[in-house]
C-alpha cells in the first residue's frame, strides 16, 4: 500500500519537473522548444484529413451547410423609401389625405417575416457554425457514422484532449495564476523605481505566457509597430475573458473593471500592488463622471501603462463587431485599435455567459484542440475636428471590423440581455410618417 | 451529417410539411433549426416572448401584429407545423405550376398572400376591414408622429378609394381589386438562398 502511494508521489514529481522544464521555463523566458509547433502541425494535418473524409462521404450536405452558414435568405437592402415608392408606383399621388396605400403594410410585413426567419443580431450571441466538423463532440449536432478511421481518430482525440491535455493545461493555469498573485505581491513591496516597473512587467508577461501555454494558444501578432504606447487607450473587440491573456502576452496593459469578490478579487488586488490598474467598486461604476475622471487621470499620467478597454461591453461570438460604447472615446486620449480574430476550427473561444459559467467555460477551453488567433495592431486614431464621440467610436469600430474580417453591426451588444428600446420603433414610425404625410407631420420632439 | 432524408427524420411531420408547403428538405431543415434556436427554453413550441427576443422584429411598427399571425385564434403557442405553414405564404410564387382542380391552392399563391395581408388588417376576421381596424393599423405604423385629425383624414381617403360598395369597410374583394396592379409576388416573398 505504501509503495503505491510512494509510486504515485514519485510520478507526480516527475510530471511536475517535466512541465517545469519543458513548458514553464521556456514560457518564462520567452523562447520555445518547438513542442507546441509540432503539436499544431499534427493537429492541422489531422483536421484537414478529417474534413476531406467527411466531404467525400457527404458531398451534398456539406454544400448545404456551407451555403446556409452565410444566411438563409436573401435580404433586400432597399431602403423604406425605395420600397414604398415601388409599391405605390401603380397609383397617382392623392392631393389630400396623406399618401397611404393598403400595400404599405407589405413592406413591414416582409421585413418582419425576414427577421423571424433570419436576423443579424441574435445569431451573434451563440457560437459560430463551422463549415466542416472539427472532431469535437460539441460542434457536431447529429452524429452520423462515416468511416471507421474517422471514428477512431475522433475517439483518440477525446482521449488525448481529456486525459492528457486537460490535466496538463489545468496544472499550468493554476501555476500561472498562483505565480501571478505571489509575484505581483512580492514586487509590490519594492519602492517605486525603474527596477520595480521592469520587474512588474516581467512578472505579468511571464504569468500570461504560462496561462497562454495553459490553453495551447498560438497567437500571431501583426503590425507590431503599432503597439499601444503609454498614455493611450487600447480598444479591441470582445469575445471572451481570454482576450486579456492574448493581448497581455505581447505587452503590458492597465486593466479597467469592477472589483469582484472571491478568487478574481484576490488576483485583482494582487495585480494592483505592482502596477496601477483601474479597479472600481460596484457603486462607483454607475457614476459616469467619476469613471471618466479616473480614466482621464490615468491616461494623463505618462508613466502609466496604456488602458485596455472592450467598448462592446459584452462578449460577442467573433463573427461581428457590435456597437462601441462611447465612454472611452470621450476621454480625448489616443486610441490604439486592436482586432482579434480566433480560428474556430481549433476551438470555439466565445463565452456564452448565459449558457456556461466561467469555470465550465474555462474547462471547455482546456478540452478543445487549441486556441489559434490573429491579433492585428491598427495605427493610432485620434478624435477629429467636428467629430463627436459616437462618430469616432463608429470609425474605430469599422476599422477593427474591416481588419478582422468581421461584420460591422450598429446594434448594441446589450441586446443580449435587454430588449430593444422603444426609440427604435419610433424611428421607424417617424420615417414612415414622413412618407405618408410629408414634412407637416406633428412629430413630438424626442 | 447524413443524407438529407435521414436528417429530415428529426423534423416532426417532415415529409408531410414538405408536400403541403413546397419547401425543399434543406430549407425545411434550416427552418427547423431556426425554430429550435428561437425556442430558447426547449419547450417544443414558441410563445410570443420568444418572438420578441428578435431585436429587428421589436423595432418593426407592426411587429406585434405579424407575431399574432402565427398564433391560431385562442392559442398561446406555435408549434413547428404552424410556424412553417405561415412562412409558406412567403415562398416565391411558381410561375408555371398548373394544378389539377382538386388540389388545394398552394400557400404562396397570389390570392393566399393577399389573404394573409388582409388578415393583418382584419383582426376580428369578419371578412371586412372596418374603419376602426384601419385606424388601429395606421396608429401602429405611424405612432405618435401624426395627430388624430391627420389619422382620420388618411383613413377616410383610403376607404373612399377602395370601398366600391360604399359600406364604409373594405372587403377582401375590394382589397384585392385595389392592389391588382401591385407585384405581390415580389413584395410579399422571401427569397431563400439555394
Amino acid at each position: 500500500m505504501e509503495d503505491f502511494w510512494a509510486g504515485v508521489l514519485w510520478a507526480i514529481r516527475i510530471w511536475l519537473y517535466l512541465i517545469l522544464s519543458l513548458i514553464m521555463i521556456p514560457a518564462m523566458f520567452g523562447f520555445s522548444l518547438g513542442i507546441s509547433e509540432t503539436y499544431m502541425t499534427i493537429l492541422v494535418k489531422t483536421l484537414e484529413w478529417a474534413a476531406l473524409n467527411i466531404q467525400k462521404a457527404n458531398a451534398e450536405d456539406v454544400k448545404v451547410r456551407a451555403a446556409a452558414s452565410n444566411g438563409l435568405i436573401q435580404r433586400e437592402d432597399g431602403s423604406m423609401e425605395k420600397e414604398l415608392e415601388e409599391l405605390r408606383r401603380s397609383r397617382p399621388k392623392p392631393p389630400v389625405g396623406g399618401d397611404f396605400t393598403l400595400s404599405d403594410c407589405f413592406y413591414f410585413t416582409r421585413r418582419g417575416i425576414e427577421s423571424i426567419v433570419d436576423d443579424e443580431v441574435t445569431q451573434r450571441f451563440t457560437s459560430e457554425e463551422l463549415v466542416s466538423w472539427n472532431l469535437l463532440t460539441r460542434t457536431h449536432n447529429d452524429f452520423q457514422y462515416i468511416s471507421l478511421k474517422l471514428t477512431l481518430v475522433y475517439g483518440l482525440g477525446i482521449f488525448v484532449r481529456y486525459c492528457i491535455l486537460a490535466p496538463l493545461r489545468i496544472t499550468l493555469a493554476c501555476i500561472g495564476l498562483t505565480w501571478l498573485v505571489i509575484g505581483t505581491s512580492a514586487v509590490g513591496f519594492l519602492p517605486n523605481c525603474r527596477v520595480k516597473f521592469w520587474l512588474s512587467e516581467w512578472v505579468h508577461v511571464m504569468c500570461y505566457r504560462i496561462c497562454a501555454r495553459g490553453l495551447s494558444a498560438t497567437i500571431h501578432y501583426h503590425n507590431r509597430e503599432n503597439r499601444p504606447k503609454k498614455g493611450g487607450i487600447c480598444v479591441a473587440n470582445h469575445t471572451s475573458p481570454i482576450d486579456i491573456v492574448i493581448l497581455c502576452n505581447d505587452g503590458c496593459y492597465a486593466m479597467v473593471g469592477q472589483i469582484h469578490g472571491g478568487l478574481m478579487g484576490i488576483v485583482q488586488r494582487a495585480m494592483v500592488r505592482s502596477c496601477p490598474h483601474v479597479w472600481f467598486e460596484r457603486s462607483e461604476m454607475k457614476d459616469r463622471h467619476l469613471v471618466t475622471k479616473r480614466l482621464k487621470d490615468h491616461v494623463n499620467d505618462k508613466t502609466k501603462l496604456p488602458i485596455l478597454i472592450f467598448p462592446e461591453g459584452t462578449c460577442i461570438n467573433n463573427t461581428s463587431v457590435m456597437m462601441f460604447k462611447k465612454g472611452s472615446f470621450e476621454i480625448g486620449a489616443t486610441i490604439y485599435p486592436v482586432a482579434i480574430k480566433y480560428d474556430p476550427k481549433f476551438g470555439d473561444a466565445f463565452w456564452n455567459s448565459s449558457k456556461y459559467s466561467m469555470v465550465s467555460y474555462l474547462l471547455r477551453m482546456m478540452t478543445s484542440w487549441a486556441l489559434v488567433c490573429n491579433v492585428w495592431y491598427l495605427p493610432a486614431m485620434h478624435q477629429e475636428e467636428g467629430e463627436d464621440a459616437v462618430q469616432f467610436a463608429n470609425r474605430v469600430k469599422s476599422a477593427i471590423a474591416h481588419q478582422g474580417g468581421l461584420v460591422d453591426l450598429q446594434w448594441d451588444g446589450g441586446l443580449k440581455r435587454a430588449k430593444v428600446k422603444d426609440s427604435f420603433k419610433e424611428q421607424q414610425q417617424k420615417k414612415y410618417s414622413s412618407m405618408v404625410v410629408g414634412d407637416d407631420s406633428s412629430s413630438n420632439s424626442d | 451529417m447524413g443524407s438529407s432524408s435521414s436528417s429530415l427524420n428529426n423534423v416532426p411531420d417532415g415529409q408531410q410539411l414538405m408536400q403541403e408547403t413546397g419547401f425543399s428538405a434543406a430549407h425545411l431543415l434550416r427552418l427547423y433549426e431556426r425554430f429550435k434556436f428561437l425556442d430558447k427554453d426547449n419547450r417544443g413550441h414558441l410563445r410570443s416572448e420568444d418572438f420578441e427576443a428578435v431585436p429587428e422584429l421589436s423595432e418593426n411598427p407592426i411587429g406585434d401584429r405579424i407575431v399574432g399571425a402565427f398564433f391560431l385564434p385562442g392559442q398561446e403557442t406555435v408549434d413547428f407545423s404552424s410556424f412553417v405553414r405561415v412562412l409558406a405564404h412567403f415562398r416565391p410564387t411558381e410561375k408555371n405550376r398548373t394544378r389539377a382542380g382538386a388540389q388545394p391552392e398552394p400557400a404562396n399563391s397570389r390570392n393566399r398572400k393577399l389573404k394573409f395581408a388582409f388578415r393583418l388588417y382584419d383582426r376580428d376576421r369578419d371578412g371586412k376591414i372596418s374603419r376602426t381596424e384601419l385606424l388601429q393599423v395606421l396608429r401602429e405604423m405611424l405612432g405618435m408622429q401624426v395627430t388624430e385629425e391627420q389619422l382620420q383624414s388618411i383613413a377616410d381617403r383610403a376607404i373612399q378609394e377602395a370601398d366600391l360598395d360604399k359600406d364604409d369597410a373594405i372587403s377582401f374583394d375590394e382589397f384585392r381589386k385595389s392592389l391588382e396592379k401591385v407585384n405581390i409576388d415580389h413584395k410579399m416573398s422571401i427569397r431563400f438562398l439555394e
